[in-house]
């Protein structure tokens, strides 16, 4: 999948592979962390222990059901980029590199915990049981996203950066209007979720949503996947002070979390969705982690991104980390593991045999749903592209 | 809260019934909340919302951060959680930085959800000049929203529409631009406070009939266009006046039935004439009435220049005297 990326580039300067001038895969001695690369269970420190009781039930079972969410996950991706590749969709946004990031926070979520994505969030998306399916549409053209947000608790994708951010902000403030904060019930205590990259903590509505936030106390949780890479931006483009840090100046609590880590993403936004739904306030996770693939299909990373760095995040892989944590507890035999690759590849087929056969939508469908009530141009454009169209089956 | 109890009716301000209507609504859905910029204690720096925190709560009638766009898209967010929020806009100026959000995320949610997410939202913005401002706070912007599919834009020109416009516009499950008159804002008029609006939110109405030529106007220049029939009356001119009150949709039957009736139309509002309402309706006009037309549709407005500084208002604004000339010029045909 990822194969594309460190290749090089067919119309330009061959990738080089000089070490990067600066060291951005070291998140610092604060960044939380559970595993480290090699897939061993770090001891207790001063950063990762305050979220180690979010893991106390995460026992065989649910380590190796994390697995095989990253899996079907990476594998949902690629199915994506295939297609897109062979001409079935128009763009894919790829999530290479941060299938930990994503399911750690979206199994981290509850049923009614309300999810805001950007167009990248494939990983969230699943874990809150939305048919993959469901995100090619967007991408081939047939709608422009089209699920039911409500039924998942899963919005739609957005694509300008950062404005679902202050949805989010807004939606948590009507959870606390209707009394759905703090009230000890697991079932119906309610947190939002916010996601974006580290291209949208630039944005204004990302600062704004932040303060509307902090302000009302509201419950919810941004979640910054740190990918380093705002299309052929890095970091210091975007920030000078990186995303969990500014939290502070928010009013807001920030923290670092290995973004391949898949338990240190799932026991940090635990605690951050438990701080939100017991009217503890917003909080602001940075995911540190990495843009493996490029940008969208339509980007070419060699053009401003060496390949050695790509390199070094390879050996961190998130999957890879997690297999070797499951084989250290015997849990990663070769029959399991096949079992999980022939399910992603079964998901795959699905994908794409449904992908294909997404039927174009009737064109005289592009006029509905302009407005809820009646709209008389709305109304008078359609009945005239009918009978346009018309005048050629006539002939 | 008497204001929607008793029907016997009332004088009151435009400003007096915008905050009646939206107390009415207020009252009959609990979902319904106000945001903006010093709408709580302060009633908003043009007391439309007076009272209404005192009385509803902090809960129902916030006083937001100060950013716009951070307004609009919590308001979206509300409307995603089954609120109705009505967001004022301090002045027409300061939209902009929400523009995005109205834009990108207000006027498409429902079309591009397939129609499984509403935004039932109202944004509330005075308008207009005339009022001696600085820079930003005189504009007539109206145009930038009726031009984006999604959007619903009204404007009132009278208390009565006010009241029942503000009321119809939070019951409106599609987001709806309100446009307010602002240097109309103290003009007094009865409100009936029956049961039943006098007109849909999209109706235009005939304020005065006439048979010569068909001036149309909203909002701030509603009043203008009737003092400029009664003047062209005394010059044995019959001027009909057409309240549009909704600029999209345009209520397209009572703006033709009009025209084709005096075979003749001007359009007069304050926004910069270049691709304004104006030249929509003149495509309109020429196209749909074409055979009944004796004259080219003329328009008179503000200058295609940025807002002047105040000084100049008196003659960047069409005033009694430019839309008369206007009548004139079409008469003239």
């Amino acid at each position: 999948m990822s194969d594309d990326v460190v290749a090089p580039v067919e119309n330009g300067a061959p990738a080089t592979h000089e070490p990067p001038a600066r060291d951005i895969t070291d998140g610092g001695p604060e960044m939380v962390q559970f595993l480290d690369a090699e897939g061993q269970r770090l001891p207790l420190n001063e950063a990762n222990s305050p979220y180690a009781e979010y893991l106390d039930d995460v026992d065989d079972e649910q380590l190796r059901s994390l697995y095989r969410d990253l899996v079907l996950v990476r594998r949902v991706d690629a199915e994506g980029h295939a297609l897109q590749r062979q001409g079935e969709l128009g763009l894919w946004p790829s999530l290479l590199g941060q299938e930990a990031a994503q399911v750690g926070a979206g199994r981290a979520m509850r049923p009614q915990d309300y999810a805001f994505p950007g167009y990248r969030e494939h990983g969230v998306a699943w874990c809150k049981g939305v048919d993959p399916i469901n995100l090619l549409g967007m991408f081939r053209g047939v709608n422009h996203g089209g699920w039911d947000s409500n039924e998942n608790n899963f919005h739609l994708y957005t694509i300008v950066i950062g404005n679902q951010m202050l949805h989010a902000s807004g939606y948590a403030l009507g959870v606390q209007k209707d009394g759905l904060v703090g009230t000890g019930d697991p079932e119906r205590d309610t947190a939002v979720m916010a996601f974006t990259g580290d291209g949208g903590t630039a944005q204004g509505d990302y600062n704004e949503a932040l303060v509307f936030a902090s302000v009302a106390h509201s419950p919810v949780v941004f979640f910054v996947q740190n990918n380093h890479w705002a299309i052929s931006e890095p970091n210091e483009k975007q920030f000078t002070i990186p995303p969990y840090q500014r939290a502070r100046g928010f009013g807001l609590p920030g923290v670092r979390v290995d973004g391949n880590d898949v338990l240190a993403s799932l026991a940090v936004t635990r605690a951050a969705l438990d701080r939100a739904r017991s009217g503890g306030g917003p909080t602001l996770i940075e995911a540190f982690t990495y843009r493996m693939g490029a940008h969208t299909t339509s980007d070419d990373p060699t053009k401003y991104r060496i390949a050695a760095e790509v390199d070094v995040w390879k050996k961190k892989d998130p999957i890879d980390r997690l297999r070797k944590h499951l084989d250290s507890k015997g849990l990663a035999d070769q029959e399991w593991l096949e079992a999980i690759d022939a399910e992603a590849d079964e998901l795959a087929l699905r994908i794409r045999r449904e992908c294909q056969q997404m039927p174009n939508p009737p064109h005289e469908e592009m006029f509905d749903q302009v407005y809820v009530d009646h709209h008389p141009l709305v109304e008078r454009e359609r009945q005239e592209f009918m009978a346009y169209q018309a005048s050629f089956e006539e002939d | 809260m008497s204001a929607s109890t008793g029907a016997a009716p009332q004088k009151m301000t435009i400003a007096k019934a915008l905050n009646a209507g939206m107390r009415t609504a207020m009252e009959d859905d609990p979902k319904v909340v106000l945001l903006g910029e010093d709408i709580g204690k302060l009633g908003g720096v043009f007391r439309i919302t007076e009272g209404l925190q005192k009385d509803f709560g902090e809960d129902r009638v916030l006083d937001t951060p100060l950013a716009e766009s951070g307004i609009m898209g919590t308001a979206v967010g509300l409307a995603l959680r089954g609120y109705r929020p009505v967001v004022e806009i301090q002045f027409d100026g300061f939209v902009y930085p929400a523009f995005d959000q109205i834009i990108s995320q207000v006027s498409k949610m429902h079309y591009r959800s397939l129609g499984h997410l509403r935004l039932p939202m109202v944004i509330r913005i005075p308008y207009g000049g005339g009022i001696g401002a600085v820079e930003h706070h005189s504009e007539s912007n109206e145009a930038y929203f009726a031009h984006t599919a999604g959007l619903r834009v009204v404007t009132c020109s009278s208390a009565e529409d006010a009241y029942w416009m503000m009321q119809q516009a939070i019951a409106s499950d599609d987001p709806v631009v309100f446009y307010e008159p602002k240097r109309r804002y103290h003009e007094r008029g009865e409100v009936e406070l029956g049961e039943d609006a006098p007109h849909g939110l999209h109706d235009a109405v005939v304020r005065a009939e006439g048979t010569d030529v068909t001036l149309l106007a909203y909002g701030p220049m509603v009043k203008t266009a009737m003092i400029a029939a009664q003047a062209a009356e005394a010059e044995g001119r019959s001027v009909e006046v057409v309240d549009l009150r909704s600029l999209s949709p345009l209520d397209v039957p009572t703006i033709l039935a009009s025209v084709e009736k005096t075979g003749r139309a001007v359009v007069a509002h304050e926004a910069q004439t270049f691709l304004g309402m104006g030249a929509e309706l003149a495509a309109l006009i020429q196209h749909e009435a074409f055979y009944h037309l004796e004259a080219p549709v003329i328009r008179v407005g503000g200058y295609n220049i940025p807002y002047p500084p105040s000084r100049h208002e008196e003659v960047f604004l069409p005033d009694l005297d430019r839309v008369l000339d206007a009548v004139d010029r079409s008469l003239a045909y």
